[in-house]
């Protein structure tokens, strides 16, 4: 068990280092296309290590992500950009935390509504507070080439991928799978449901407002419509429900064929991009329920079962 | 069982829902070593005071304690890691995990908590004991339905729990079953474990509690050996209805 679990760990640096590689192969459309898809991948692995167990589904990623924008954009005056990346982590984590304790007693319909309201809400007040003081958006007094935003992101990859490898050996993780399948039984066993699930609720927040501070500067101007995004909440469930949320490498699998997909849509549709969303959304749930990894483990299943007959 | 120190004790321990009081006042203590049968008909309130002892539903009034420490203030889990360990009357397993990792919630999580190889060893344990050991890899919707209920008594056991809640867990099985589910509470009886049993079926009644309290409408009306409780009249007439008796 433990030999075949430390190979996974080095198929995946091996397979990190060729991604980091990337930009030296391609040219400048599919480093933007890459820088896409790391983002999505960061934000939908992360977004799996918690609803994947827990079956919690959570729309609050923009809020996490508008969150880190702006604090790289309203800190950059007073901060160096790489000391906001990790203060962002820390805002996204203490939010998350807040989420967590107010609404993670509650089953998992409420929390859904309640993590979408609190993503629409808080980009309403901050359009207010902007329209109260006159002020529009934000510009954004750095910039990078897309390779820097693309290693950026796979470098927080290689971090979310080995925390959450580390939490799938621990007995946090197994308290959320048991959460997942039972809360009851899991309370009953001795676990603290409400505290384990704030624990966890809190790496996507800090992973999400971390991801929306290192993009700050690739929009070079920011205002709540861009930043706080609620498109980007659903993008990412539907990435990670597409890839299956049961193995740590599974939303990867769907990020990278959505992302192109969706960069095919936008640019051949670009006014019906929500009601694609849509159709994607409903294509997945009704075909691919569990996600290409169930797919894959249906189909292994059936294969082992075929040799035994 | 006088000899026996108190390990749970009830005191007053008492049960609203809205208007209507389902456990009512009630005292009783559970002595070491000792399996105690919590019985009478159906809405007496025995699976609600299981839910009171456990921390499934809290107290309204009363306090219930563990070697003499409030536990009825505790949630749940709490009350788990204090050595409190409970079935369910409709059998609850992880559906999603395999029989082993169903016992191996107990053991990482319960009262005496093992991680890594100790406890994969006591899971082990836990389901020769139950005579699953077989099974382990199988997962829950294979299993028959007594099978299911040994998975959830291994892990309840699997915590080394200091007090064991079974909420008819004989409930259901067919007489080869019973049979074999009776010998296998006996086992734990033998072994020393301290057991609270909610049950109806008399003869698992008979032949495994040492004393008996007896519920009805909320309230206990009976307490003691238990052939002597059984032969009550008062019991009987609960058992049987007022206008039968």
């Amino acid at each position: 068990m433990n030999k075949s679990t430390y190979s996974d760990v080095l198929i995946g640096v091996v397979l990190l280092a060729l991604a980091a590689c990337l930009p030296w192969v391609v040219g400048d459309f599919a480093v933007t296309l890459a820088v896409n898809i790391a983002m999505f991948t960061v934000l939908a692995t992360s977004w799996a290590l918690f609803s994947g167990p827990t079956h919690y589904i959570s729309l609050a990623t923009a809020a996490f992500f508008g969150l880190g924008t702006y604090t790289a954009g309203i800190g950059l005056d007073y901060l160096p950009f790489w000391v906001l990346i990790p203060l962002a982590g820390v805002f996204g984590a203490v939010m998350a935390g807040l989420i967590g304790l107010a609404t993670l007693r509650l089953s998992g319909v409420y929390f859904v509504i309640f993590t979408l309201g609190l993503a629409e809400m808080t980009r309403q007040v901050i359009t207010y507070i902007q329209n109260a003081t006159g002020q529009k958006g934000i510009l954004i007094s750095i910039w990078f080439m897309e390779t820097t935003f693309y290693w950026m992101l796979v470098g927080l990859a290689a971090v979310i991928f080995l925390v959450g490898w580390l939490i799938g050996r621990s007995r946090l993780g197994f308290a959320l799978r048991i959460i997942g399948d039972d809360e009851e039984v899991a309370r009953h066993s001795g676990i603290n449901t409400a505290l384990s699930k704030v624990l966890l609720f809190m790496i996507p927040g800090a992973v999400a407002a971390m991801t929306g501070a290192m993009m700050a500067p690739r929009y070079g101007y920011i205002e709540p419509l861009i930043a706080f995004t609620p498109m980007l909440s659903f993008q990412v469930v539907i990435m990670a429900l597409l890839g299956g949320t049961g193995r740590l490498w599974g939303p990867i699998v769907g990020v990278i064929p959505f992302s192109i997909l969706w960069e095919l849509i936008s640019a051949s549709f670009p006014n019906q991009t929500t009601l694609l969303l849509g159709l994607c959304f409903l294509a997945i749930v009704y075909l691919l329920p569990n996600g290409f990894v169930g797919l894959l483990l249906k189909i292994r299943a059936r294969v082992s079962q075929g040799e035994g007959f | 069982m006088s000899d026996h120190r108190t390990v749970l004790s009830l005191r007053g321990a008492t049960k609203r829902f809205g208007g209507l009081i389902a456990v009512n006042d009630l005292d009783f203590d559970v002595a070491e070593h000792e399996v105690l049968g919590l019985i009478g008909p159906n809405g007496s309130g025995k699976s609600t005071t299981l839910n009171l002892i456990s921390g499934a539903l809290p107290v309204s009034g009363g306090t219930i304690s563990l070697n003499s420490q409030i536990i009825s203030t505790l949630p749940a889990q709490q009350i788990t890691r204090r050595g409190v360990a409970r079935t369910f009357q409709l059998v609850r397993l992880l559906p999603s995990m395999t029989v082993f990792e169903n016992v191996m919630a107990g053991a990482v999580f319960g009262h005496r908590r093992r991680w890594g190889h100790e406890a994969e060893a006591h899971v082990m344990r836990m389901l020769e004991l139950v005579g699953l050991d077989r099974r382990a890899h199988a997962h829950p919707s294979e299993l028959t339905y007594i099978d299911t209920k040994r998975v959830e008594l291994a892990r309840v056991l699997v915590g080394d729990p200091k007090v064991l809640l079974l909420d008819e867990w004989l409930a259901g099985l067919n007489p080869t079953e019973l049979e074999e589910g009776i010998s296998l509470v006996r086992k734990l009886r033998d072994d020393g474990r301290t057991i609270v049993l909610v049950e109806h079926v008399m003869d698992a009644i008979r032949s495994l509690c040492d004393r008996c309290v007896v519920m009805s409408s909320g309230v206990k009306i009976a307490e003691g050996a238990t052939d002597a409780v059984l032969n009550d009249p008062e019991v009987i007439r609960a058992y049987l209805g007022e206008d039968d008796a």
